[in-house]
């Protein structure tokens, strides 16, 4: 069983997810952090893929992406650093970046790779759910080419070939995001796609913008809950403290955070520890 | 052959959305709504009716008599450098304003490199009295001041973008960060035939009146609609995009994109994806791109601002891929020495951009009965302080 529907399985409510960008603040401690992390109680961590454009990000990741670049990341070296990853860690890693570093690197090489070291899902935010089904005739090249040498029939319209093919071949989740202004149309379409859960987009916004929630946001939260998705979903960007986790809490399985821990680990002295009071402090530990 | 966009925002193998959710409502509203407004015969009157009286079309075709003796051919200079503000950019962004206003929008963000698309968008924002909030990177906004000026007598907040190098990249991410902040009473009207669909199309369509003019004006002159060739320079493309479109099933009219090589193809600075590019992602749209290895973007160089882009108009990723385009690339000097030439048999001071497309008389042969069409795309105000030093150390004062 794909570790994430075997954490939203065991344990219903108060998850926390955590994000960070791989190869930040160093270059070797990409490994540390999931480590750091998985020990002080999070309960699933995405593994930032750093991109010099990232055009949904804020500040914060901005400049981690741009420092874990002149750290010399790269996605090769990432699946390098992952590769016994297994052996120390079990909850669920998925890897969340952009699309262009991924194409580059080749589709169905990614994929092989995320399953040889044991990743369990995907967040790319600009492939669009089109793209992914195979509905908008595009053709991601990497992936027609590696149809093609697999003789599988690229010609049949009943059996497009698509990237959850090629997904769940690897058993492989890709999330899928909403926000405030997604249609319910749509919601339900990205719901019947998607496997894990669904990303909530706490706002309007790119990741880091802060404060508690707006009435507004809190009726989106309610609207998204009793649309009663099949997916369980997961509320993140802008959440930073006890407070807005707990109030997502209310109205998800859980919720995201990213920029407030890269925060985190910009500063620290001391990582192993700091990592355990951050979560704690989240969690609400007293 | 079918140069046009299809139904999923794609020509050819290039082109699409590749937008994160959060912007997927607004692009989708602007794609279902586009095709609608730009065939509504009230849009089409406004739209004209600005074109003629505000930015001062039909601009000439003009006969560059010296210009012709020199390179030995015909060569005529469509003068978008006479539009109001002093570039084909004002031809978007009027048909954008209108766009954004039925679509209730009451804010325009732009992104920026030189300025040129930053003060067209500033100046019809004026004209609608729309709130304008215009990215341009922060070494831009040192290097282009003249222009950071216009901007904000006519109204705009320009805010300088730090993330990244820095230039026209990192401002067009920004632009697109804020959209996806503001995604109710906000339109983003982007300068160039790039971002995700339906975009080039859109921009595209707004310029091609530069080649709906060239047709008849060439009749008038020539006898002929058709040219042999038309030259323009590409960054984005939107010049070329439009100097291109009425003619893109007429292949007896060859068509040359030009690139800037900067300092020179080999030399790491420069600007030619079609060169040194491969398909990627940017900006939403899959198109030819400058980028390493690992797929992150490379920052390019020219000495023109207007043509540093890392990627290119998926159209013309298209119209290279299928050979209707010719691409070409000039460098820096050859840039500026072209500028020096026009300018002394002239009498015209082009933008650094076109430029370019005026390096390639030099570096093509062109037989002297053809006719030879050059889309000057801006005039050089902006670019004195380039032509300065070029004069400084050529000893031309």
């Amino acid at each position: 069983m794909n570790r994430i529907n075997r954490l939203f399985q065991d344990k219903p409510g108060n998850i926390l997810s955590i994000y960070y960008t791989a190869g930040y603040p160093s270059r070797d401690s990409t490994v540390p952090v999931i480590k750091a992390l998985a020990k002080a109680g999070a309960d699933m961590i995405e593994i930032g893929m750093p991109f010099s454009d990232p055009m949904a990000d804020g500040p914060v990741i901005q400049s981690s992406s741009n420092k874990a670049l002149k750290n010399g990341m790269s996605l090769k070296l990432l699946f390098d650093q992952l590769k016994n990853i297994r052996k120390e860690v079990d909850i669920p890693l998925l890897l969340m970046g952009y699309l262009n570093p991924v194409l580059q690197y080749g589709m169905e090489k990614f994929c092989s790779d995320c399953a040889m070291t044991g990743m369990d899902g995907i967040i790319l935010p600009d492939l669009p759910l089109e793209e992914y089904l195979g509905e908008s005739g595009s053709i991601l090249s990497d992936f027609n080419h590696y149809n093609n040498h697999n003789h599988h029939n690229h010609h049949n319209h009943h059996n497009n070939p698509n990237l959850r093919t090629l997904f769940t071949l690897h058993n492989l989740h890709n999330i899928f995001l909403i926000s405030p202004q997604t249609s319910p149309g749509r919601i339900a379409k990205i719901d019947s796609a998607s496997k894990g859960f669904v990303y909530m987009v706490s706002s309007s916004s790119t990741t880091g913008t802060k404060g508690s929630f707006t009435q507004e946001q809190i009726s989106y939260f309610g609207r998204i809950r009793d649309m009663k998705l099949k997916n369980p979903s997961l509320i993140g960007f802008g959440i930073s403290d006890h407070g807005n986790f707990s109030a997502a809490c209310e109205y998800a399985s859980g919720a995201i955070i990213g920029s407030a821990f890269v925060k985190i680990l910009s500063e620290t002295k001391d990582m192993e520890n700091d990592i355990r009071k951050f979560v704690e402090d989240i969690r609400g530990v007293a | 052959m079918n140069y046009s966009v299809d139904a999923n925002g794609y020509y050819g193998e290039f082109g699409g959305a590749f937008i994160p959710e959060m912007m997927v409502p607004n692009i989708e509203d602007l794609r279902e709504n586009y095709l609608k407004i730009l065939e509504d015969p009230e849009f089409k009157s406004e739209f004209n009716t600005l074109l003629k009286d505000y930015v001062g079309r039909p601009s000439p075709l003009y006969y560059a008599k010296r210009l012709s003796a020199y390179h030995r051919t015909e060569v005529y200079l469509k003068r978008e450098d006479l539009n109001h503000t002093g570039a084909h950019k004002i031809n978007n962004t009027v048909g954008q304003i209108l766009i954004a206003r039925r679509l209730g929008k009451t804010r325009i963000i732009a992104e920026t490199g030189a300025g040129q698309h930053g003060v067209a968008a500033a100046t019809v924002c004026a004209l609608m009295g729309l709130q304008c909030v215009v990215y341009m990177g922060k070494l831009d906004v040192e290097r282009q001041e003249p222009n950071v000026l216009r901007m904000k007598m006519l109204g705009a907040q320009v805010v300088p973008v730090l993330s990244g190098n820095m230039t026209l990249k990192d401002a067009t991410n920004e632009a697109i960060r804020d959209w996806i902040n503001n995604p109710v009473d906000t339109h983003y009207i982007i300068g160039s035939v790039v971002g995700p669909h339906p975009y080039p199309d859109l921009v595209t369509r707004l310029q091609s009146v530069i080649s709906e003019e060239l047709q008849w004006q060439l009749q008038e002159k020539t006898g002929s609609p058709d040219p042999d060739y038309i030259i323009a320079c590409v960054g984005g493309g939107s010049n070329a995009a439009g100097a291109f479109y009425h003619y893109l099933d007429n292949d007896s009219v060859k068509l040359v994109a030009v690139e800037a090589s900067g300092k020179g193809i080999d030399s790491g600075e420069s600007a030619a994806t079609m060169v040194l590019g491969r398909t990627g992602i940017i900006h939403g749209s899959r198109t030819m791109l400058m980028q390493d290895d690992d797929g992150q973007i490379l920052e390019p160089y020219s000495v023109s601002a207007g043509l540093d882009y890392p990627g290119i108009g998926p159209m013309h990723s298209h119209l290279y891929k299928v050979r209707r385009v010719i691409f070409e690339h000039a460098t820096d000097d050859e840039a500026l020495e072209a500028a020096f030439r026009l300018t002394r048999l002239e009498g015209i001071v082009p933008a650094l951009e076109s430029a370019h497309a005026l390096a390639v008389l030099k570096k093509r042969k062109f037989g002297e009965k053809e006719v030879v069409v050059v889309n000057l795309s801006g005039r050089g105000d902006k670019d004195m302080a380039a032509y300065m030093n070029y004069m400084n150390d050529h000893q031309l004062f």
